[in-house]
């Protein structure tokens, strides 16, 4: 009885894995065996209309600052000044680039004017090269029709990021310079990037309502870290002698530090401020949920209407904004001087062009501000994006064509990956007692991390059926461990090709590269477009997304492992397959279970733009809680849901890569 | 070599023709560890070996009670194996490490009382320091690197960079101010590292291993440099080395360092004429005698038959130079000084130095 009970859930279970040996395998088979025998009972489902107490509760508590927000000191004194302040700086930056201000019908910079701007600034922070792609993408921009909304974007991420490095740089000093401080900030940084990027919406809105003002803020609080980080890093990373040299020289710690530590960590410090730029421009982005203006309104409105044309249109255009950055503010990094050629004519000629270029250019630019102050075709954008109407055109063309031809093959490939893989596991999950799949979990986070995993793991669990959202945490967490597992088997195999073969690093490495760069969103329209709006679509994306990161953490992995190894096994004999399975990814085990964890992680980050596209469940739940007031506790709930999955699966993870 | 002389006397007092030493080291102690500060005035815990130490307080003693003058114009070597405390005891007399006890006279000023900012004046004006892995800012030009100490100083921008080309030229990097670090070589790049050094015009240089990080022939040639700048320059100079063929070249006096002791000092001929213990006579085993010793440590007193109207030469001549001569003349050489014959050097003594005495091989 037994026996045939267990064999037919198993052939149905495709995430049979022998290889973790026999305890989770026993894990699996009772589970199972529970699963059968107690299928949907305690599955503490919740209707979507239905509220518990405490989605009420948060309701009540939205409705009440809403109400005494003009009243409270707390409200009165302390957020509403932060938003006025930010909300200013936010509004002043756009009313530079973006929105009509200070009296005027236009921007004070006109398109011309922008384009000039940022053309003389990627020159001198960078070079010509970077200055050409910048003036060439923002007038991109501008055909697609999306001049302003391009801007609003711009405005809104430069204002964050100024924010931001204001803070974060001197903090980052700080935790450069004390050990103390940096152990204390160290947990923070990789709590605020271990937290699921959207979630943190909704709580700010509580705060500072909705608008650019809380766009700003989120913003900013999202794009912190990696500056704080990598200037910690590039001080702490000089090398002591040359800090021991300057103290023999009888420095000061002042000259110490402007010296010798700031200039040295200077190429740390700029790829972490291209990093936060990268970062603020994809929370830009999707602020678009509370309302900011801009590039991330357009995609956003379209992906809910299902007009893939304009959407593509919308994401073609954040990907030239991310590209522009990204390229400048890299070139910026790149030290000009110690790349030059010592001597020579080379250097010479070029050192002594770069003078007149820059008046010139100064020239130039100022005449292209003049001009768009003062004729209208240098102010606003002429024409209707005609590109854009053309990118509407060709991507709809060819949905329409990839529909109609292809429609066997992605159906085919979406339903069969549904019926054989997704809904088993969904199944599996939410119709088990909850009590089951939590002694499961902890089981698990025992094994294969530790008593200490296993206790974090619990108090989430309580915490997530105190959200009242079990039964949705449980869909989205099929369709997150699906994703992972897909974006480790990428990882592995493309990780130890690359690892393995330089070549294909040098092919690969920049097309991750540019996926790392784009905003999240900007992932779903393709697919959107070829699998329409399903939980399939949803992981797909999150594989994308994803997939980047975890495949460079392995690439790396395989890459440490000590040459003089791997040629020993060579020398006994050993086949490629072998020195693979026997050496590389054994002793990349730590890689890989750092893959796995980082790999959860972003497709976690995903998980609320998944619900956009069909994911359901607690992506749905928050973007609904956005839309709709009386959602909105349980959008709130939803939001700490996902948070406590993540800490969930991060500390299980953690304490799995620790033990290896 | 039974017949050997103890020429320390005559050393001691050329020493005590010289003024009043530079720097003056006593009961100098560092010690690392969570009861560091009582491993110095403890006399049991002092007197136990670096493993007792370590036992019974989790404490290592770098540097154990020493004591040295380092007189004005000299080149003073510190010599130990990796470990000895060598390093740690150079950066002691800068106070990049904080000694535990004991202390160190500079100039007259007690240089372990002296504040933060006193100890910055010292360190921009009186004494610089070499390091063995340079210690160059990758963001500055060679020129910029020289003239740091210049500008930590608040020097202006033109007198700082005339100083700097000067001493540039000086170490034989004319033509190359303007590259970065990186583009150098190892040797030019301690070349900067020793301009850096020399641009602040101080009193003492410290170096710290400065050529262990280069190729052997650049090793040579650096070495050169030091003496060719020592003798140009004139600066006194403390030298950490654990090459005992480097300190025997720069070393007007040699300091040898074992787990943090002093084990013997003196001029090079007195370590390998005379070595304290063992451990001395190990390290000195395999240098050639000839080009360190002086007759003065192998000639004998004359014997009744011996002929006495040999060639003369001074006690000072090292053997190696004095061997043709010795071997050419068929009576022994006279070893004379001030007038007053000291003792002969025949074909024996010579040869035993020479060829190596009779078992040496085994």
């Amino acid at each position: 009885m037994t026996a045939s009970v267990t064999e037919r859930p198993r052939t149905r279970n495709p995430r049979r894995r022998p290889h973790l040996g026999l305890v989770l395998a026993g894990v699996l088979t009772a589970w199972l065996i529970g699963w059968y025998f107690l299928r949907g009972t305690h599955t503490l489902e919740l209707a979507p209309a239905q509220l518990t107490g405490l989605h009420q509760a948060l309701n009540e508590l939205n409705h009440a600052i809403a109400t005494n927000r003009d009243t409270n000191p707390l409200f009165v004194y302390f957020f509403d000044v932060i938003r006025v302040i930010v909300g200013e700086f936010a509004g002043f930056i756009q009313g530079l680039i973006a929105q009509p201000a200070f009296g005027a019908p236009v921007p004070v910079l006109g398109w011309l004017g922008v384009v000039a701007v940022a053309g003389y600034i990627a020159y001198t922070v960078g070079n010509a090269r970077v200055s050409v792609l910048a003036m060439a993408g923002f007038t991109v921009l501008g055909l697609q029709g999306l001049w302003q909304e391009s801007m609003d974007t711009l405005a809104l991420t430069l204002a964050a990021v100024t924010i931001a490095l204001a803070f974060t740089i001197p903090i980052g000093i700080w935790a450069g310079l004390s050990d103390r401080f940096h152990r204390a900030i160290t947990p923070v940084l990789d709590f605020m990037q271990t937290m699921p990027t959207f979630v943190y919406l909704a709580p700010l809105t509580l705060f500072f309502l909705i608008g650019p003002a809380s766009a700003t803020i989120a913003t900013l609080i999202y794009a912190a870290p990696p500056t704080v980080r990598l200037t910690a890093h590039g001080i702490r990373a000089v090398p002591p002698q040359m800090v021991e040299a300057s103290d023999s020289l009888g420095a000061t710690r002042w000259q110490l530090l402007t010296k010798v530590l700031l200039p040295a960590a200077k190429r740390t410090i700029l790829l972490g401020i291209n990093q936060t730029m990268m970062a603020a421009l994809a929370m830009v982005t999707i602020a678009a949920l509370i309302n900011a203006p801009g590039l991330g309104n357009t995609v956003i409105n379209a992906l809910q209407s299902h007009d893939v044309g304009t959407a593509f249109n919308g994401g073609l255009a954040i990907v030239i904004l991310a590209i522009v950055l990204d390229r400048v503010t890299t070139a910026a990094g790149a030290d000009r001087e110690r790349a030059a050629p010592q001597q020579g004519w080379a250097a010479r000629f070029g050192t002594g062009l770069r003078t007149p270029a820059l008046l010139l250019g100064g020239v130039a630019t100022a005449i292209g501000i003049w001009l768009s102050r003062t004729f209208v075709w240098a102010a606003e954008f002429p024409g209707a994006g005609t590109l854009g109407s053309w990118v509407e055109g060709i991507t709809e063309g060819i949905t329409e064509w990839v529909r109609s031809n292809f429609a066997v093959a992605t159906t085919g490939l979406k339903d069969g990956a549904t019926a054989l893989v997704i809904n088993p596991l969904q199944a599996l999950l939410t119709e088990s007692p909850w009590w089951l799949i939590a002694a499961v979990i902890l089981t698990v986070a025992v094994v294969l991390g530790n008593v200490r995993a296993a206790i974090v793991a619990a108090s989430c669990i309580a915490l997530i059926i105190g959200t009242g959202l079990w039964h949705d945490a449980m869909i989205t967490l099929a369709s997150v461990l699906i994703a992972t597992a897909i974006v480790v088997a990428f990882a592995v195999v493309i990780g130890v090709w690359m690892g393995r073969s330089q070549r294909v690093d040098q092919i690969v490495r920049p097309v991750l590269d540019a996926g790392q760069v784009m905003p999240p969103f900007v992932y779903l329209v393709p697919f959107l477009a070829l699998f329409e709006a399903t939980r399939f679509t949803a992981i797909v994306a999150a594989v994308m997304y994803a997939s980047p990161v975890a495949i460079k953490i392995v690439t790396d992995g395989i890459r440490g492992v000590s040459a003089t190894t791997v040629e020993a096994a060579t020398a006994s004999g050993a086949s490629t397959w072998q020195v693979i399975t026997k050496v590389q990814l054994p002793m990349a085990r730590r890689a890989l279970t750092l893959a796995t964890n980082q790999g959860l992680i972003y497709v976690l980050s995903m998980v609320v733009v998944g619900g956009l596209v069909g994911a359901g469940a607690l992506g749905y739940a928050v973007v609904a809680g956005f839309a709709q007031t009386s959602l909105y506790g349980k959008g709130l709930a939803a939001g700490i849901a996902i948070v406590l999955l993540g800490i969930m699966l991060d500390r299980i993870t953690q304490a799995a890569a620790k033990r290896t | 070599m039974t017949t050997l002389h103890h020429p320390t006397e005559s050393i001691d007092k050329q020493r005590d023709r010289l003024s009043e030493p530079v720097i003056s080291v006593r009961e100098l102690w560092k010690v690392f560890g969570p009861k560091a500060a009582e491993v110095p005035t403890s006399p049991d815990l002092r007197a136990l070996d670096r493993r007792e130490l370590i036992e019974q307080t989790g404490c290592t003693a770098a540097v154990r009670d020493i004591d040295f003058d380092v007189a004005e114009g000299e080149v003073f070597v510190v010599m130990g194996l990796s470990g000895s405390g060598k390093s740690t005891l150079v950066r002691c007399l800068t106070r990049l490490i904080e000694p535990t006890a004991g202390s160190i006279m500079f100039e007259g000023d007690d240089l372990l009382t002296a504040g933060d900012k006193h100890l910055r004046e010292l360190r921009r004006n009186k004494f610089s320091m070499v390091f063995q892995h340079f210690g160059l800012l990758p963001h500055r030009k060679v020129i910029d690197n020289v003239a740091f100490g210049l500008e930590i100083n608040r020097m202006s921008k033109a007198e700082r960079h005339t100083r700097a080309q000067e001493v540039i030229e000086l170490v034989g990097l004319g033509g190359n101010e303007h590259s970065y670090p990186h583009q150098l070589s190892g040797g030019m790049q301690q070349r900067v590292g020793l301009a850096r050094a020399l641009a602040g015009d101080p009193d003492v240089l410290f170096f710290d291993e400065p050529f262990s990080a280069l190729d052997p022939l650049i090793r040579r040639d650096m070495q050169s440099e030091v003496v060719r700048l020592h003798q140009e320059v004139g600066k006194t100079m403390v030298f950490i080395t654990h090459d005992l063929s480097e300190a025997l070249k720069l070393g007007d006096r040699i300091l040898i360092m074992r787990d943090g002791q002093m084990v013997q000092a003196g001029t090079g001929d007195e370590l390998i004429g005379a070595p304290a213990d063992d451990y001395i006579r190990d390290f000195v085993r395999d240098v050639p005698k000839s080009d360190v010793l002086t007759l003065r440590w192998i000639m004998r007193a004359p014997r009744e038959d011996d002929p006495l109207d040999g060639p003369e030469l001074g006690p000072d001549v090292v053997v190696g130079e004095a061997t043709r001569r010795v071997l050419e003349a068929d009576r022994p050489v006279k070893v004379v000084a001030d007038g007053t014959l000291l003792g002969i050097v025949g074909d024996d003594e010579i040869l035993a130095i020479v060829a190596g005495p009779e078992g040496d091989h085994a």
